[in-house]
């Protein structure tokens, strides 16, 4: 455990002396919290509230979901450089190398979720459920969180350098964002799109996390499966990911590093 | 913990018995054995590509042989990895040291790592600091650091906890001539201080300096062992090197350089140059009047140290050297 925490506080030593790294859990969401609510927001219509209170959960889902990208490139420069041999040849155990950065990246997934509920209630976002349904949504969003810095790790682990890290991320990230709930009702999508929308995981998500916040979540009345249990469904999502991703992680990881 | 690591019973050193590594069909490295005793220095000599780092990998547990077996300080490498890990330093080829954190917390994380307290972790990199004239770049982050700094910071990790086996991967390539003594002067040091020392180099002067034995390896196989001076005695000293003006010379300029010689004269026609391994106390000056008498038309003669490739040359075409078994 000791090795894990040292190995953590290399990678928050390494924001201290690069703050902008984290722009994309601080500054990045944000400027979409602005962009959505004050620019775009004005010609999305939710049937059932407001939309800056509709947004907020699908902007913490997205920024969660960019969160992989984090461990991806630190992992795959490690991988890349001489600083896996390093490690690997201290007397410690080769998982804590793993456990650190993804306690790390824990830490600054926490950052992102602090900065984007200050932000939502400053643009008149809030929590409109039970306290228990809210710590549920955190619960929800920290759980999700960590299943994406899994798959993070796994393709850090797996990639032959930083740019196909972000390549990946941003080619599966973006249109998964986009062609979700995340910040237009899925009935506004046509057919086809709105089912490949309504099926999408981060739309089970987004909805879940609006539903225990109590915000608006715009879910139609014949939407898919899903969308309908969608609390159920994510959680459902999330353990699904990691049993597939942690395994492949771990022995990938092994795999890169044994030779 | 890592205090009375030094204190292993039975030979300290490093063992290895029929060491062999493939990749897929690449043979990386054959039947190798060594043995480096407690306090020595072992330097592994080759080209890239000859089995330097693949060696170092398999005995710093980074890499699994395929073939034989090997102990360093005691513990098999295979099956005692942890054990081996607690006992060595290893300076990768590639500085391993984090970029994007100070010299100083470089040194502390790995001081942590190994298990010390906070203290003794800062002690132990203040000092190191100190001993390796990087005082003054502690607090900046490694990679504005130069090369020759950063192989230092490399070698200061190495070093933090005291390992009683270290192992250098090419520890002075890229280095100026500066920073290269500094570095060797540290060696020496830890030597004298009964540390075991298994390096590598390209260079056939670092082996020499360093090294109580010397191996070298050529395609994965070991191409001749033995001490400096043996090998020198097989190898020749300083090498007295002719460019003739007209290839055609070729024969008859050995033939004047042949009575300087201390072993077989090397000519090479095509780029109308004659080698010759010189003897000790051998001027320059007869050599030329020696060629200036035999009417040969010179553009350059010049003494030069012996290299690997003269190492190779006189393996290759004195089949009387003996083949490391």
């Amino acid at each position: 455990m000791s090795e894990t925490l040292i190995l953590a506080r290399r990678n928050l030593e390494h924001v201290r002396q690069i703050p902008e790294k984290l722009i994309d859990v601080t500054l990045q969401p944000l400027m979409f919290v602005l962009l959505f609510a004050f620019v775009f927001g004005g010609v999305i219509a939710v049937p059932d509230g407001d939309y800056k209170e509709y947004l907020i959960g699908g902007i913490l889902v997205q920024t969660l979901a960019f969160g992989l990208m984090g461990p991806g490139v630190a992992i795959a420069t490690d991988l890349g450089e001489g600083m896996i041999d390093r490690l690997r040849s201290l007397p410690i155990r080769r998982s804590s190398y793993l456990t650190g950065h993804i306690m790390a990246e824990m830490a600054a997934t926490l950052l992102a979720i602090a900065v984007l509920s200050g932000a939502g209630l400053l643009v008149g976002w809030g929590i409109e459920s039970s306290l228990p349904e809210a710590i549920g949504a955190y619960g929800l969003l920290v759980l999700f969180a960590f299943a994406m810095i899994w798959l993070g790790t796994l393709i850090g682990t797996m990639a032959r350098s930083t740019d196909v890290v972000t390549g990946i991320a941003f080619m599966t990230v973006f249109p998964l964002t986009f062609l979700s709930n995340a910040f237009v009702p899925t009935e506004s999508l046509p057919d086809g799109l709105r089912q490949v929308a309504e099926w999408n995981p981060i739309s089970c998500v987004v909805a879940a996390v609006r539903t225990l916040f109590g915000n608006p979540t715009a879910i139609p009345g014949d939407a898919a499966w899903p969308l309908e249990h969608p609390v159920v469904a994510s959680i459902g999502w999330c353990v699904l990911i990691l049993a597939i991703v942690v395994p492949m992680t771990v022995r990938a990881f092994n795999r890169r590093t044994t030779d | 913990m890592y205090e009375n690591l030094n204190d292993t019973t039975t030979d300290a050193g490093i063992r290895a018995e029929g060491l062999g590594k493939r990749f897929g069909d690449f043979t990386a490295l054959e039947d190798l054995d060594l043995v480096v005793p407690k306090g020595s220095v072992l330097g592994l000599l080759g080209h890239n590509g000859a089995g330097k780092t693949t060696t170092i990998r398999i005995l710093t547990t980074l890499s699994v042989p395929t073939t034989g077996s090997a102990t360093v300080a005691g513990f098999d490498v295979i099956s005692q990895g942890a054990e081996v890990r607690k006992r060595i330093g290893v300076a990768g080829q590639s500085a391993t040291v984090d970029g994007l954190l100070t010299g100083r917390a470089n040194l502390e994380m790995v001081g942590r790592l190994y298990g010390m307290s906070k203290k003794d972790a800062a002690e132990r990199a203040d000092e190191l600091l100190n001993r390796l004239g990087l005082t003054d770049a502690a607090d900046k982050l490694v990679k504005e650091y130069s090369g020759g700094m950063r192989r230092r910071a490399d070698l200061a990790a190495t070093l933090v906890s005291t390992p009683p086996v270290l192992f250098l991967d090419e520890p002075t390539t890229g280095l100026d001539p500066a920073s290269r003594n500094d570095l060797w002067e540290v060696l020496r040091e830890q030597v004298a201080e009964g540390v075991t020392v298994l390096l590598t180099t390209q260079y056939l002067e670092e082996a020499d300096r360093l090294a109580d034995e010397i191996v070298v390896l050529d395609h994965g196989k070991v191409a001749a062992a033995g001490s400096p001076s043996q090998l020198k005695q097989r190898v020749g000293g300083d090498r007295i090197e002719v460019t003739l003006a007209d290839a055609a010379d070729a024969g008859p300029a050995a033939e004047a350089l042949a009575g300087f010689a201390e072993n077989e004269v090397h000519s090479d026609p095509g780029q109308g140059l004659v080698t010759a391994p010189v003897r000790a106390g051998t001027r320059l000056v007869e050599v030329v009047r020696s060629l200036d008498a035999a009417g040969i038309d010179v553009t350059d003669v010049h003494r030069r140290d012996a290299t690997l490739d003269d190492v190779f040359l006189s393996i290759t075409s004195n089949p009387k050297v003996e083949a490391h078994s």
